[in-house]
């Protein structure tokens, strides 16, 4: 990698904050504040982060892509990708996005990924979820650690996961909530003489892992009722897109709205293998972000001033090939870029330490290099929004310093 | 007297709790003659065996092995060849997808058409139109589908029911995902053709089958490994430069034989990489047959767990690696450690384990032999064993529908794949290779529990069109009037030994209007719900595990 070029904003994100003094200290402060909540998004199938934030200053991204190339930004056109910086630029798809990154609240983390090479989806996904690339074996996922991690609270619904599933990231001994829907968190029956029978079922006997969550799960069931969670409709105006990531992430806005203790959640939205079809300003990628900025917009415009206390993390398991395919797509690569979003960050940039797209310079001569491992964000949004201890997070592993200064 | 026989008689089968398992230190093999008391094949041995060996008992069942024996129905489940299962085979007569080899699958189930969408996105085409061209039951999606309503129905009313349980296993120990690529064509046959035949037989056997399947193949990309410096020849990717894939080296031996400790290095992952270079598919859309394609092996020299491969063995390599990794005893320590936790405990004692790793050790791999090993062990029938594992989500429904002695068709059986995915496990569609666990903390969580009770409920209450719940006959000959005995006739149909404490509660609920419904002059009880006990039962932490 001869020609690895600091960008402006990249650059200052990386030197400004060398001090780690300071860190330490504001992770124990950290600790002792309340209601934060990080909210983990997954981009399964592998998002193309070359045109989710396209690098339209760097003169390889047009030169690969002959059919599936955006055009840069140009002020006043409508449709085209708008300009972030003067090198970067979103994708037109992700325009309801724009307004949170001109308020400073939307951050980019680009050429992020993870030091495993493999291009699998479901080991990529594994390891970070688990959080320990190459590693199988690890019996739980990072966000579990993490919300294990924190100051312990009674709150059943502490870590929870949109889903019929934990996802891997959220297994483990966290005590973590899969659940579908608020409306759905509960006995369904046309009266409440099956709810109180099973209720007495699990109070009575020893207390396994079985009967004490069954415990937890009528508790849990009380407080959302008392919290009126399944009442709270999105606030500010806010509209989410239809379908399930809209769905998810509304659900997850209730829950904080409620507050019944949440600090950690976990949605995923599928649809991101574009190896056929991508398209451009318009196609299958351009479809699956509409309906990703668009719910995540919803959110930060439904909780409003919460999102003071509220992290969005976005991640997926890799990024795709610089050039496209024989199929007017793109296959699997390996950097991509995650977004972070919330009142706390030091939004409107790119973090980045961008290495380029000259063909000598990329990964396997195909793909953009990682020069952020994933760890390094997660960890820092762990420890600086959440104040979770970091030797707990990732095992084996240190956090080169110095941090990327999300959080200034 | 035959040592399971034995074992039962020493053991006197967890005769009513507390005098068991204390005094047996020995193992099977040297169980010293003591004075046997006769054996007695009493309700709670049964159960346990009902609910270990199947996917949970039916009311029947109880009386049906009191009368054959408890040993001698084991046996019977040990030799599925020997019992008619000819219902369920008509069952899944209307389940074609099954019986379709895999060029016919891709035939009969051909990929969606990319441009499809396009051109329903544009409007050149209407939704009615795709709907009409391109009906669901012609998608790809429908051969999952028809694989998971085969498995519940096989659950539920299927007679070989250890043969099902261990077709389950292993394919859950040798995972492939359907939503990977070409894998939903292969998924059917390679259940049907590679595990099935094999799912008593002997391990290295399964191993050998599922390594040549092209559902394996695709699964973990060895269809793609090739030799470092291989340039693809001809096709679609002429030019490019294809190189060696890990991916099944490695999980053969952390997942299928050794064990993630089983004691190989990095180095063994590329020499095993290496030897199964060239194992490959025959046109993956079209054909999807093994072949082997000489110019992707590496004919280097290779060395697997210090052992030198034969030089220019080709398609043999393979091979020669499977049989080292199936004759390693770290490979009988793995596969005993996992099949004592399917059958004993989430944490299987580590002296059962030893001694079933010796049988695959003595047997080769037999799993027949491994199995009668777990069953004449005193910890399968300790006290500690009973109601040690929680069910998983199948288990869980399919145990339900059988206590209920519900009618399952296929249709029913597309509604029950359904719920158990509500309730947690997707049918087929674990994505890692590791398949789902076999632990408690997988499957319970509050979410979870709260949508096994909303099953409980729904299925009582005939919320699932197509599975036909009865609730008279199971309490036939109570009086309904006395609530007391149509609680007791309904634990004993249900097959559920209830502990005191969940009698006693169960008991209290009859005190609620809502269930003992009075005479309108109130001069007492005038009839009971059963199917809201029904659902508290299958809804009760007893009948969450096994």
């Amino acid at each position: 990698m001869e020609r690895r070029a600091f960008l402006k904003c990249g650059a200052c994100a990386l030197v400004a904050l060398a001090g780690p003094p300071r860190f330490l200290v504001r992770t124990a402060a950290a600790a002792a504040a309340k209601g934060k909540v990080l909210v983990a998004v997954f981009q399964r199938g592998a998002v193309d982060g070359l045109s989710m934030v396209m690098p339209y200053g760097d003169p390889g991204y047009g030169a690969a892509r002959s059919s599936i190339a955006l055009q840069p930004p140009k002020t006043g056109e409508q449709d085209r990708a708008v300009d972030l910086d003067g090198f970067f630029a979103l994708h037109p798809a992700l325009t309801p996005l724009v307004p949170l990154w001109e308020n400073r609240s939307l951050a980019v983390v680009h050429a992020c990924g993870s030091p495993d090479t493999t291009r699998s989806h479901f080991d990529a996904q594994d390891y970070m979820e688990s959080g320990t690339p190459g590693v199988k074996s690890t019996p739980d996922g990072w966000l579990a650690r993490a919300a294990k991690a924190l100051p312990a609270t009674p709150a059943p619904f502490r870590a929870v996961a949109m889903g019929p599933t934990l996802p891997r990231a959220l297994q483990g001994d966290a005590g973590a909530v899969a659940m579908q829907s608020i409306e759905r968190f509960d006995v369904r029956a046309a009266d409440q003489t099956a709810g109180r029978g099973f209720e007495s079922l699990y109070a009575q006997g020893v207390r396994d892992l079985l009967s004490g969550t069954g415990r937890e799960t009528f508790e849990a069931v009380k407080m959302l009722k008392a919290a009126n969670a399944a009442r709270i409709a999105p606030a500010n105006g806010a509209a989410y897109p239809r379908g399930p990531f809209g769905e998810a992430m509304k659900q997850i806005a209730r829950l904080i709205k409620a507050n019944v203790g949440l600090e950690v959640a976990f949605a995923d939205i599928q649809g991101w293998d574009t190896h056929v079809g991508q398209g451009a300003e318009q196609g299958r990628l351009a479809l699956r972000l509409r309906d990703f900025g668009g719910a995540l917009a919803a959110f930060a415009q439904d909780l409003g001033d919460r999102m003071a206390d509220v992290v969005v993390l976005t991640m997926s398991e890799f990024g795709r090939t610089v050039a496209e395919n024989g199929n007017r797509g793109t296959d699997h690569g390996h950097a991509t870029a995650m977004l972070a979003l919330g009142g706390p960050l030091r939004g409107g940039r790119v973090y980045a330490r961008w290495p380029g797209l000259a063909r000598a310079g990329l990964f396997e001569a195909r793909d953009l290099p990682v020069t952020t491992d994933f760890r390094t964000l997660f960890t820092e949004v762990a420890t600086r929004h959440l104040g979770v201890a970091p030797t707990t997070l990732f095992p084996g592993w240190t956090a080169p310093a110095p941090p990327l200064g999300l959080f200034g | 007297m035959s040592r399971l026989a034995l074992a039962l008689a020493v053991l006197g089968v967890l005769a009513g709790g507390g005098a068991v398992a204390t005094s047996v230190g020995a193992g099977t093999d040297g169980a010293a003659p003591r004075p046997a008391p006769a054996p007695r094949d009493d309700d709670r041995a049964i159960l346990h065996a009902l609910s270990r060996l199947t996917f949970g008992p039916r009311p029947a069942d109880l009386e049906r092995v009191r009368a054959l024996g408890l040993q001698a129905w084991i046996e019977r489940q040990l030799r599925p060849e020997t019992i008619d299962d000819a219902a369920t085979e008509r069952a899944l007569a209307d389940l074609a997808s099954l019986r379709m080899s895999i060029p016919e699958a891709l035939r009969a189930y051909p990929r969606p058409d990319p441009r499809m969408r396009e051109k329903l996105e544009s409007g050149q085409l209407t939704r009615q139109d795709m709907l009409e061209m391109y009906p669901p039951e012609k998608r790809p999606a429908r051969l999952t589908a028809e694989l998971q309503a085969a498995k519940v129905l096989r659950a539920v009313t299927g007679e070989r029911q250890l043969h099902e349980v261990m077709v389950d296993f292993w394919f859950n120990h040798f995972n492939v995902f359907a939503g990977k690529g070409d894998v939903r064509w292969y998924v059917a046959a390679y259940e049907r053709d590679a595990i099935r035949p094999r799912a008593l037989g002997k391990f290295p056997d399964l191993v050998r089958a599922t390594a040549r399947h092209p559902a394996m193949l695709f699964y973990l990309d060895n269809w793609l490994s090739a030799r470092e410096d291989f340039v693809v020849a001809a096709g679609p990717n002429r030019g490019r430069r294809a190189g060696l894939n890990e991916n099944y080296a490695r999980e053969l031996m952390e997942l299928h034989t050794l064990g993630v400790d089983g004691g190989y290095t990095q180095k063994d992952v590329r020499e095993v990489a290496r030897a199964f270079t060239g194992w490959s598919i025959e046109r993956p859309q079209a054909v999807g047959r093994f072949v082997f394609r000489p110019a992707m092996h590496d004919t280097g020299e290779k060395v697997v767990l210090g052992q030198r491969l034969r030089v220019l063995g080709g398609a043999a390599d393979g091979e020669r690696v499977l049989d080292i990794l199936t004759h390693h005893p770290s490979t009988a320590r793995f596969v005993a450690t996992k099949l004592a936790r399917r059958f004993v405990a989430d944490t299987p004692p580590s002296a059962l384990v030893e001694r079933v790793a010796a049988t695959y050790t003595r047997t080769d791999g037999d799993v027949k032999a491994m199995l009668r090993t777990i069953v004449e062990a005193p910890e399968f029938w300790s006290e500690d064993a009973y109601r040690a594992k929680v069910k998983t989500p199948l288990e869980f429904v399919a145990s339900a529908v059988r206590a209920l002695s519900a009618s399952v068709d296929a249709r029913g059986a597309f509604e029950l794949a359904r719920a158990s995915a509500e309730v947690g496990q997707p049918l087929y569609q674990a994505e890692p290779p590791t398949g789902y666990r076999d632990t408690a903390e997988a499957w319970v969580n509050t979410g979870a529990l709260l949508a096994r009770m909303n099953f409980a409920l729904a299925l009582v209450s005939g919320r699932y069109a197509s599975v036909g719940v009865d609730l008279g006959p199971l309490v036939a000959g109570a009086d309904r009037r006395q609530p007391a005995a149509v609680l007791d006739r309904l634990l004993a149909a249900l097959v559920v030994q209830p502990t005191p404490e969940t009698r006693a509660v169960l008991a209290e609920q009859l005190s609620n209007p809502r269930i003992t419904r009075l005479t309108p002059d109130d001069r007492g009880p005038a009839d009971t719900d059963v199917a809201r006990l029904a659902a508290l039962v299958i809804g009760s932490p007893e009948f969450q595990r096994r």
